[in-house]
């Protein structure tokens, strides 16, 4: 699902932000990516989720080098990978249903079928009552909810995650992993960025290490 | 003869199913919706909404208001044009024998109507009953000096002006004849000073046309700075450029289009208020005069082309900073 082949990431104000990491993710494996902040797991997101493309190295993704791929194929392989920020990014100006919907009127759904698809993700999270809510009258809990229902409404194979339990206490973020593993259990890939390394020592799943930029633990595959 | 391989059927690409006979439906819908969700979003603003389009308007209103003005001020002469005719003075020393033999030959011309002869003595009356003053200044002449004139209508298809010139001069040339003069000479200078306005028109059309330009493009680059955030997650979640673009080129077209009607409305009442002190004028000249106003075709134009200065205008301004926008 997703290759890394000596990938370096350079910025010219900051340095390497990652460098020379190598590894695969297989499809329908879930796993995390940990590491101090500034240990460049947003940049090896975003190098995914082609928010930068990669100074050197081959970052694949489904087969696709992503180095290579034009400007405007890049559209559609962000439909293709869910992601979501510690922050939500929800437009505050609309409702739970639009936000959610959002992926899907890009793609130029129609309007049942997004009904359809943006009330099953809700349904999934657990705020199918809140579709006419607007994000600010939401706790950060289920703000976060929202953010993954919008992730995974287009039914991406590929689910990024960036720190999506920063600021939720451990009962939330329990109930967001679960989440997560249930996107698994149905054949989503899912990698997510975390540094809540209690919670991550309580799941059986593989776990990236990154330090200054380098690739410096790898657990390996759930056999 | 060995069949070709059966290859397996393409895996689809896209998670969401994308099927080609639907594609017009979408697009047209894409369409729709983006044209009826800019509009209610500039309805959401009225306030501001109403102030570009005011501006707008009156930049717009300007040059259609002269247009209409000089469309009243041909239509005012064409009703002059059908009486258009030449005056032929003959020399003083033809008789009327002579006048009466060059009408007739004139007569015979097929591009003549209408001769009328006028006598010295037809037309010295004629004089002293025109004004007051005249009468005492002619009691002083000793003889009439006047000249037999000859009136001359052209028919209806040597009524263009071009045609009208040639024939006054080819009669000049005549022996018989000491001057000839077009009844219409003033009345082309009317006409070019029509034309001039006319040009003028053109000129400060094209000056007020940039200006519209860069109030939609300012417009429109306030906005996009306005929804910097939202396009973000737009690009985010995978939205092309093309629909990213939409709306703006949509709203564009909008100020464009309202700020048309703007100056429509703001030039049919400049004519409604012109229009009582015109009818007061032309009832001293015993005449009636509807101003007219900017016509279908004008109207069309200036509401057409007004909606595309919009789009031309977002369509600048969102190449120039949409570009910029990238998620972070």
């Amino acid at each position: 699902m997703i290759r890394f082949e000596h990938v370096t990431k350079r910025y010219p104000e900051s340095g390497d932000a990652i460098a020379d990491v190598s590894f695969e993710l297989a499809a329908g494996e879930m796993a995390f990516l940990t590491g101090h902040s500034g240990a460049g797991k947003s940049t090896l997101l975003r190098l995914i989720g082609l928010l930068e493309r990669p100074t050197r190295g081959l970052v694949t993704v489904r087969g696709r080098n992503l180095g290579r791929l034009p400007m405007r194929r890049v559209p559609l392989h962000r439909r293709e990978v869910g992601m979501i920020f510690q922050d939500h990014r929800l437009l505050p100006d609309r409702t739970v249903f639009d936000n959610v919907a959002l992926p899907l009127v890009v793609s130029g759904l129609g309007h049942k079928e997004i009904g359809r698809r943006v009330r099953a993700a809700l349904d999934q999270v657990g705020l199918l009552r809140k579709e006419r809510s607007f994000p600010v009258t939401l706790s950060s809990g289920e703000q976060q909810r929202v953010g993954i229902a919008r992730a995974v409404v287009g039914r991406p194979p590929l689910v990024l995650a960036d720190e999506p339990t920063g600021n939720l206490d451990p009962d939330l973020s329990r109930e967001i992993m679960g989440l997560f593993e249930r996107f698994n259990q149905v054949g989503v890939t899912v990698l997510i960025a975390s540094h809540d390394l209690a919670l991550i020592a309580t799941l059986p799943y593989r776990t990236f290490t990154l330090g200054a930029g380098r690739l410096t633990r790898d657990t390996g595959p759930r056999s | 003869m060995r069949r070709p391989q059966r290859r397996p059927a393409p895996r689809r690409r896209s998670r969401i199913p994308l099927r080609l006979w639907r594609l017009p439906g979408i697009w047209a819908s894409h369409h729709l919706q983006g044209a009826v969700a800019s509009l209610g979003r500039l309805m959401r603003t009225p306030l501001p909404t109403l102030m570009t389009v005011a501006v707008i308007g009156m930049a717009l209103a300007l040059p259609g208001g002269l247009y209409a003005l000089t469309r009243n001020l041909s239509l005012l002469s064409t009703g002059w044009e059908q009486t258009a005719g030449l005056s032929l003075f003959l020399r003083t020393d033809m008789a009327e024998a002579q006048a009466a033999g060059l009408a007739d030959a004139l007569r015979a011309r097929p591009e003549v109507a209408e001769v009328r002869l006028i006598g010295p003595d037809d037309a010295l009356v004629e004089l002293r009953e025109a004004g007051a003053g005249f009468a005492d200044a002619i009691g002083l002449l000793g003889e009439n000096p006047l000249p037999w004139v000859l009136a001359l209508q052209p028919t209806a298809d040597v009524n263009a002006p071009d045609a009208l010139e040639r024939l006054r001069e080819e009669l000049a040339g005549l022996a018989e004849v000491d001057l000839a003069r077009l009844d219409t000479q003033w009345m082309r200078r009317f006409q070019a000073v029509v034309d001039l306005i006319r040009q003028g028109v053109l000129i400060l059309g094209a000056g007020l046309a940039l200006a519209v330009l860069l109030v939609i493009g300012n417009t429109i680059r306030l906005e996009i700075e306005n929804r910097r955030g939202e396009i973000e997650i737009m690009e985010l979640v995978g939205a092309t450029p093309a629909f990213i673009r939409r709306p703006f080129l949509y709203a564009g077209a909008w100020y464009g289009l309202l700020g048309g009607l703007a100056a429509w409305v703001l030039i049919a009442v400049g004519l409604l208020l012109l229009q009582g002190p015109v009818t007061r004028l032309a009832a001293l000249y015993h005449a009636q005069f509807p101003l007219a106003g900017l016509g279908p075709l004008a109207l069309l134009a200036l509401l057409g082309g007004s909606a595309l200065l919009g789009l031309l205008g977002s369509w600048i301004s969102v190449n120039r900073h949409l570009a910029a926008i990238e998620p972070h």
